[in-house]
């Protein structure tokens, strides 16, 4: 990334003669790579909105903050990984050249294997933990520490269970050797921004699940009953709404969508299949969505490319390391100011 | 979830769950309770103070499963002391006011790295030096107030705008303040030694002999049954008590009344006149110089702070300790606490248990999946925790609250035509 460099050169050369202040402000960095900026941030940006459509799903349904789901993001990413393996590829450091059909087909392959781990995932977090609460009628708070602890539960299984039960192929304390389908080369530049072949298939995808997941809650007869339990639970029920299949469609979906992103993700930084990797990306995406207004679907969509691209353009302002500092004051800023985020929290009224 | 809805069929309780539901406050540990609650004021520092003796003198005793064999005992006490005051420091927060705080660990890393920043020689602030301000002896007990303070502070600067939230967000937020309170300390190179940390904290210097240039608290003092581990448990034990005194004249304060009345009902307290904002506030301030004094122990005792002993997983494993050992509960959250240190060290190193040969340290290392499994099983079977908290008439104090709960055990218990006399002999048996 040039203006990554752009930062660190002017660090380097203004830091020792200029005042040594702790933070740079590169305001002239960000002019200098506006839309390559930009690109690159919406590049994030559209996988944070897929996970946090997970959230704001089940937010909307169960008043539940998810803490868990990002380990269903951690165990798509494996899940699509283990996916290639079985397809007979091997990590290795360059990539594979199969001509773009055959590595169409082998990313589909890969993301539906995610999809699968993720959305399965996702629905057994459901039963085993959340349901025998919801029996209960428990406290937000108790929902939420089960949360916590199942994503403690899910990483450490990754962290010790995992390569055992593989034969140390797969999961333990670092992070596997990336397998590389695609090789990103540069296709054409909008604005002197260059848009990389994965970006393409980022931003591509990413829209084309944005779309269909909006059209499957406003348009289909499932997604009118998770409007409706949203909106009231009992008067849904009395409507004949099976509650516990809304709850379970709506995990399914999060779960499908974050095993969607996880690909994605993994196309992006091929080195972030790690136990740990689902964590900060999680709550980022939870950001996201309280950003947009959580238990709106467009608002998480929204607040997805807005984070992506806002911590994108703190990044080259304040310093790289600075990234995940800009994404959580920006969060308390916006939750600060507009405390429902920015399309306000209604899953069921959320129709434009 | 709030409402009840009819598609979800009605489980129905086991027998011993509706027995326990017939006695509104029935529970395990409530005929000490009883007890304790009963007993003078005088009379229970009669008890209590030969407790904390023998609680003092645990890892001097050498008790035969109890000690640690992987790791020094005294360092596993003292441990446990740090993480106690911590759980009675967020238990305010989170078991007294109900305010989820995912963030505490940042408390606890300002509080360690105020210490540090003042009298760590790597530091640009040093205050230590010649002809500085602190004597190099006694700057960690100097710098100990000003860590209290500064924390209490930053719980003002995170509260004031953050507990206008409500709770899931609340939660996530300070999650979010956690994260950059780690992120400055990794990030400010040159104030927190980035990722190098900080070496040569300040400590007490006591008990300075020919063996021990460096006095009893320094890292140095690492052999014998009195280390230094031994020595800051004590000091730790000193702040627990100091701070449960603190906390437990609070609670039947007005200010922890109002706390008890945001907790049960946040909308409800404000209609009745009960200022929340403010007492929540409060809460967070009073709950963050806790975590600060404790971060100033610990920076002490390592000598040493780097950024990744602050990150998230030790906010939520403070947070098992205190809904582990009950929300709510002074001394729930320390037996929390105790747990949630003592049992990966007890695994640790130990080759049998009763002559069962076992794998310590594989089970040591699986302690956050077990804790995990813990807190899930935890929550959907004892939600309250070990020692829940009882909800006690906190005005009118102890004798009543005694008298009402003796005669509700009577009610339960007795069958009716006995002499007064005989119920009450009976009553105290069974106490």
């Amino acid at each position: 990334m040039p203006a990554l460099a752009d930062a660190l050169l002017t660090s380097a050369t203004a830091g020792p003669l200029v005042h040594q202040s702790l933070i740079d402000f590169n305001i002239a960095g960000l002019g200098r790579n506006f839309w390559g900026l930009t690109v690159e941030g919406l590049t994030y940006g559209a996988i944070y909105a897929l996970v946090a459509v997970g959230y704001t799903l089940v937010y909307g349904v169960l008043r539940l903050i998810n803490f868990a789901h990002s380990e269903v993001f951690m165990l798509g990413m494996f899940g699509q990984y283990a996916t290639l393996m079985l397809l007979g590829f091997s990590p290795s450091g360059n990539a594979y050249d199969k001509g773009i059909l055959l590595t169409v087909l082998y990313l589909g392959i890969a993301m539906l294997g995610g999809m699968a781990v993720a959305g399965g995932a996702a629905v057994g977090l459901e039963r085993v933990a959340y349901r025998p609460l919801r029996r209960r009628n428990a406290p937000s708070l108790v929902f939420l520490i089960t949360a916590i602890g199942m994503s403690f539960v899910l990483q450490e299984f990754v962290h010790f269970v995992l390569p055992r039960l593989t034969g140390g192929t797969l999961g333990g304390v670092n992070a596997q050797q990336p397998i590389r389908l695609v090789q990103p080369e540069v296709q054409f530049s909008i604005f002197g921004a260059p848009v990389t072949n994965v970006t393409l298939v980022i931003i591509g995808s990413a829209l084309v699940l944005a779309v269909a997941v909006d059209l499957f809650v406003n348009r289909s007869p499932f997604g009118r009953g998770i409007r409706a339990v949203a909106q009231d639970p009992v008067t849904a029920t009395l409507m004949g709404v099976s509650r516990e299949r809304v709850i379970m469609l709506t995990f399914l979906i999060g779960g499908i969508l974050a095993g969607a992103a996880a690909l994605l993700y993994t196309l992006r930084v091929p080195n972030g299949i790690i136990y740990s990797g689902g964590f900060v990306l999680g709550i980022k995406a939870f950001s996201a969505a309280v950003l947009g207004g959580i238990g709106n679907l467009r608002g998480a969509l929204l607040g997805g490319l807005l984070l992506g691209v806002m911590e994108n353009y703190g990044q080259v302002v304040f310093g790289t390391e600075w990234r995940d500092v800009v994404a959580f004051v920006l969060l308390i800023v916006v939750l600060m100011f507009r405390p429902t985020g920015i399309l306000g929290e209604s899953l069921g009224r959320a129709r434009a | 979830m709030s409402t009840t809805t009819p598609a979800t069929p009605p489980s129905l309780p086991p027998a011993g769950r509706t027995a326990t539901k017939d006695r509104p406050h029935g529970g395990v540990g409530d005929r000490f309770r009883l007890w304790w609650d009963a007993l003078a004021r005088p009379t229970q520092w009669l008890v209590g103070v030969p407790f904390l003796l023998f609680m003092a003198a645990v890892p001097l005793l050498n008790i035969p499963v109890l000690t640690t064999q992987g790791t020094d005992f005294g360092g596993v006490m003292a441990q446990f002391g740090m993480i106690a005051l911590i759980a009675i420091g967020l238990n305010v927060v989170v078991g007294q006011a109900g305010l989820l705080d995912l963030g505490y660990v940042g408390f606890y890393a300002i509080g360690a790295y105020t210490v540090a920043i003042l009298t760590s020689p790597d530091s640009p602030w040093n205050q230590t030096g010649d002809g500085m301000w602190l004597s190099r002896e006694w700057a960690w007990l100097a710098a100990l107030p000003v860590a209290v303070a500064i924390t209490a502070i930053s719980g003002l600067i995170l509260g004031s705008p953050t507990l206008r939230l409500r709770g899931d967000y609340l939660a996530i937020v300070t999650l979010g303040f956690g994260e950059i309170v780690r992120l400055l300390a990794d990030n400010l190179d040159e104030l927190t030694g980035g990722g190098q940390g900080l070496r040569g904290v300040a400590y007490p210097r006591a008990g300075v002999t020919e063996d021990l240039p460096s006095g009893v608290f320094s890292a140095g003092n690492a052999s014998g049954a009195v280390n230094s581990g031994v020595w800051w448990y004590w000091v730790s034990l000193v702040f627990i008590v100091v701070t449960l005194l603190f906390v437990g004249n609070l609670e039947r304060s007005r200010v922890g009344r109002a706390w008890v009345a945001i907790r049960e009902d946040e909308d409800a307290a404000e209609i009745m006149g009960v200022p929340t904002f403010r007492f929540k506030l409060w809460a967070f301030i009073i709950g963050a110089s806790i975590g600060g004094a404790a971060g100033a122990l610990y920076a002490g005792q390592v000598q040493f702070v780097i950024p990744t002993n602050f990150n998230i997983i030790n906010s939520v494993l403070f947070l098992c300790a205190v809904v582990l050992g009950g929300q709510g509960n002074k001394l729930g959250v320390i037996l929390g606490a105790f747990i949630v240190v003592y049992v990966p060290n007890f695994f640790l190193g130990r080759q049998t248990l009763f002559g069962i040969p076992i794998d310590g340290d594989e089970i040591a290392s699986y302690k956050y999946l077990f804790f995990g499994i813990a807190l899930v099983v935890l929550m959907i079977f004892r939600p309250q925790g070990i020692i829940p908290a009882r909800q006690k008439l906190l005005t009118y104090g102890r004798e009543l609250y005694v008298a009402a709960r003796r005669s509700a055990a009577r009610a339960a218990g007795r069958a009716p035509g006995r002499t007064e006399a005989a119920a009450t002999t009976s009553g105290k048996e069974s106490s």
